[in-house]
């Protein structure tokens, strides 16, 4: 098998090279069967890479140890899934990963275009290619993921070794969350390639109207979304697995995959003043050509050991390669756009301050800004040492200083943005859509102060999140109401409706809302707690807040490929018991004998209870730490409510001829025409 | 320059200065010098006053131990044995470290574990951390790789 995937990846570079040359000649001589060739090796491509991928999964169901990566990330007594999960839970294989989800998008791609956009698709075809190649040529000669594992004799010569077991899978990654978090943030940044492709290919053919845009943003949407999922998938995953009681720590590998993301969330707004007033061309080229190379920078990051990180990954030699695959690049679509200038000439004028599109600026700005200080923060240690050679890290107090406020100001955008009409908003218009928000959630500001929010960012974002939430929930308010009225229909009928018919700006609203409920979990961070409690004893008491905690019992108890010491701590609240707690610290056998703490964590609307147990030296008394977390569940349901949303924008309108009145219509439009 | 455009500029103007300025406190909240041990005591005399270092080393192999509510364990070069009767120093490229944090202990961190400690050097040449960073122990990954040296096929 090993020998299949090595075949297949040799076909794939050679395929890939010929997609390449068929489909740009083809292009150039207007060789309609030498472009549909290109097209076909292109998928040719994509076969041979998924055999390649399929054969290193077969390689590890089949326990086969002969090959080192197999051997390293497996081991015989690894449940099913995780050893599936460990295709991508080491470098080369995670390339091989990257690799395959690209070449699957390049064939859907295809697919979906196979009769439009003729002249554009053979440069489309030939730019997803040639990243793919790049990543064979990695596979091939750089991070084999089908080397044999050898071992050196007393005599100098190289013989084959095949180890009885594996090392095994890192116990931190044996969760259900790494079996899912990876994948996603490499679907979500490979998924930027398209754009990517599309914009290259407009540029090329000078075709910079929206087209490449209207094409390709179901994918920049679903790119977005799942990165964005993949990234709290992650964060959840830090804090159910890690024990520090906290899900972001700004992280060099964290930053990675973020600093793409908010490009993308820069360009996913941008676009639609270009769409909507054929402006900001340039700009948006510029976007996708970032977010897209951020991806591939994340990549680089992540797995080059350029940065120290808590990410105990493997420090190799791709970064180089990396690197030059990058200014590559930069540097050809920086040529293509300044040789196309002429053809990114804006349409229109920018409006006045207050007006859509100038929200879109400075929602753009500061996103830029954000990008650009953790991409500083987190390369620092590596600019210092080059500069005088100190290495020179920063911490989280600078990442949040710069980018809490900026956050805080794109809330405010949220709220604010979508109901500015373009050119320029009337001060009616002002006062009719914000007055009310805006008194009461500066009403509500007060009680909430008195409640205890003192923490000046935090009582900002939690104000702002009412202001938010309420400008959303009106909107959906006042949309169905108008409805119902015209069409008869109920309220909830005409609710959903009404986000079917235009599901880009309703579900553009829902992911705000996502948004809003995110910002109420973040907010709550200012106020966690963290009471250490060592050396405690059987029948000993704590107190946190309202809540009242007793150890009843300590042990020790057996598990499946580990041994557990475990704790049972009851938890009160306001004197009544309404929980069992069990955290315990489990050493696994295998690899390295690694101990690791399973946190017992109640979580609850209002806060979270996050107990740890580090376990005991002398059987007697044993170490705990209790974090209290408040309003951390709203994160994970404001995620759930963005991965909705982007679901829904990206469904096609539904279509409702005959059932909607003209009245309605027009007073639709009308609003339609003043908000979008 | 049309008033329109001056408001945009004067707006983003304001808007970065202030992120700057808001970047320039943070820095200085946060920044600190990311030594190795044997970099950590080429610094000589400055080192004391550094108010935050990160220190990076290997934790010296039956090391750790309570002492009180501080945790107190030794880091110096990979795959470091302890002579007999060894103490500390800048001799062996090693360091000794108390630490007296808040957070709880990585699961990470433990004989042989690479760990990246913050904290400042003290008068009597201890290390006083406050907060541990741990990388997985290599030393199985480490022998793995000294001893399997992979060939292609």
């Amino acid at each position: 098998m090993a020998q299949l995937g090595q075949f297949a990846l040799a076909i794939a570079f050679i395929v890939a090279i010929y997609t390449i040359v068929a489909s740009l000649i083809g292009i150039r001589t207007r060789n309609d069967k030498l472009i549909a060739s290109g097209r076909n090796a292109a998928i040719c491509n994509t076969i041979a890479i998924s055999t390649a991928i399929f054969s290193l999964g077969y390689l590890f169901l089949t326990n086969d140890f002969s090959v080192a990566y197999v051997a390293a990330h497996s081991s015989i007594d690894l449940p099913l899934h995780f050893k599936i999960s460990s295709v991508w839970g080491g470098q080369e294989g995670s390339l091989l990963f990257w690799s395959w989800i690209l070449t699957v998008y390049s064939a859907l791609v295809i697919f979906q275009n196979r009769n439009k956009h003729r002249s554009m698709m053979p440069y489309v075809t030939s730019v997803l290619t040639a990243t793919s190649l790049f990543f064979t040529a990695m596979h091939l000669f750089v991070a084999n993921p089908f080397k044999v594992g050898a071992i050196q004799m007393p005599n100098g010569a190289l013989s084959l070794f095949r180890p009885t077991d594996g090392v095994g899978l890192n116990p931190l990654l044996q969760d259900t969350l790494m079996v899912i978090h990876p994948p996603m943030l490499y679907a979500g940044m490979v998924g930027l390639a398209v754009p990517y492709a599309f914009a290259i290919a407009a540029l090329i053919t000078r075709q910079l109207g929206d087209t490449w845009i209207r094409t390709s943003r179901r994918w920049t949407m679903a790119a977005w979304g799942i990165l964005g999922i993949g990234i709290l998938l992650g964060g959840k995953w830090a804090y159910r697995e890690l024990g520090w009681g906290g899900y972001w720590a700004w992280d060099p590998v964290e930053n990675a995959s973020l600093m793409p993301w908010l490009i993308g969330t820069a360009f996913l707004h941008s676009v639609m003043v270009q769409e909507k007033k054929g402006m900001l061309k340039v700009w948006n080229v510029v976007l996708i050509v970032a977010a897209y190379t951020m991806s591939i920078f994340g990549t680089t990051l992540t797995r080059s050991g350029l940065v120290d990180s808590v990410h105990a990954f493997a420090k190799s030699d791709i970064g180089g390669y990396f690197m030059a695959f990058i200014i590559v690049t930069i540097s050809g679509a920086l040529y293509l756009i300044l040789d196309r200038l002429p053809y990114l000439k804006p349409d229109n004028q920018m409006g006045s301050v207050v007006s859509r599109e100038s929200s879109f600026m400075f929602n753009n700005l500061v996103l830029l800004v954000s990008c650009f200080a953790i991409l500083w923060g987190t390369m620092f240690p590596v600019l210092s040492e080059w500069y005088n050679g100190n290495k020179i890290t920063v911490g989280a107090p600078f990442f949040n200083r710069v980018n809490v406020p900026i956050a805080i100001f794109l809330l405010f955008l949220t709220g604010v943005g979508p109901l500015l009409a373009w050119r320029k908003a009337s001060t009616n218009s002002l006062k009719r859509n914000f007055l009310i928000p805006a008194v009461i959630a500066l009403v509500s500001g007060i009680p909430l102060y008195l409640l205890g929010v003192n923490h000046f960012y935090a009582w900002l974002s939690l104000v702002m999140s009412i202001f938010v939430g309420i400008t959303i929930i009106r909107e959906f308010y006042k949309g169905a109401q108008a409805r119902s009225y015209g069409t008869g229909e109920r309220f909830h009928e005409a609710i959903v409706n009404l986000t079917m018919r235009n599901t880009r700006r309703y579900g553009g609203y829902i992911i705000h809302f996502g948004f809003v409920l995110l910002f109420i979990g973040w907010s709550g961070q200012a106020f966690s707690e963290k009471v250490r409690l060592p050396e405690s004893r059987i029948g000993d008491k704590f107190q946190v807040h309202q809540y009242d905690m007793r150890v009843e019992e300590m042990g020790v108890r057996e598990g499946a490929n580990y041994a557990a010491q475990f704790a049972r701590v009851s938890l009160y609240e306001y004197g009544k018991k309404i929980a069992v707690m069990a955290p315990e610290w489990r050493k696994y056998g295998g690899r390295d004998q690694q101990g690791t703490t399973e946190v017992a964590i109640l979580s609850t609307l209002k806060t979270d209870i996050y107990l740890v147990f580090q376990g005991s030296t002398d059987g007697v008394s044993g170490d705990f730490t209790i974090y209290y977390n408040p309003l951390v569940m709203w994160v994970w349901i404001g995620g759930t409510i963005l991965g909705i949303g982007t679901v829904i924008a990206m469904l096609p309108n539904r279509q409702t001829p005959g059932k909607t009145p003209q009245s309605i219509r027009t007073k639709e439009s009308e609003e339609v025409e003043q908000a979008v | 320059m049309k008033s329109k455009q001056l408001k945009f500029l004067v707006g983003s103007v304001a808007i970065l200065v202030a992120l700057v300025y808001f970047g320039y406190q943070g820095f200085n909240e946060s920044m600190s010098y990311f030594q190795t041990v044997p970099e950590l005591y080429a610094s000589g005399d400055q080192a004391f006053e550094r108010p935050r270092i990160k220190v990076q080393g290997e934790v010296v192999k039956g090391s750790i131990r309570r002492e009180g509510g501080a945790t107190v364990f030794t880091i110096g070069p990979a795959d470091f044995k302890p002579p007999e009767g060894f103490v500390p120093g800048p001799g062996t490229h090693t360091l000794q470290v108390r630490y007296v944090g808040k957070d709880a202990i990585p699961d990470t961190f433990r004989d042989y574990a690479s760990a990246i400690v913050t904290g400042n050097l003290k008068k009597d040449g201890t290390f006083e951390g406050t907060f541990i960073q741990a990388q997985c122990a290599s030393k199985y990954e480490r022998e793995n790789a000294a001893g399997v040296t992979a060939a292609n096929q």
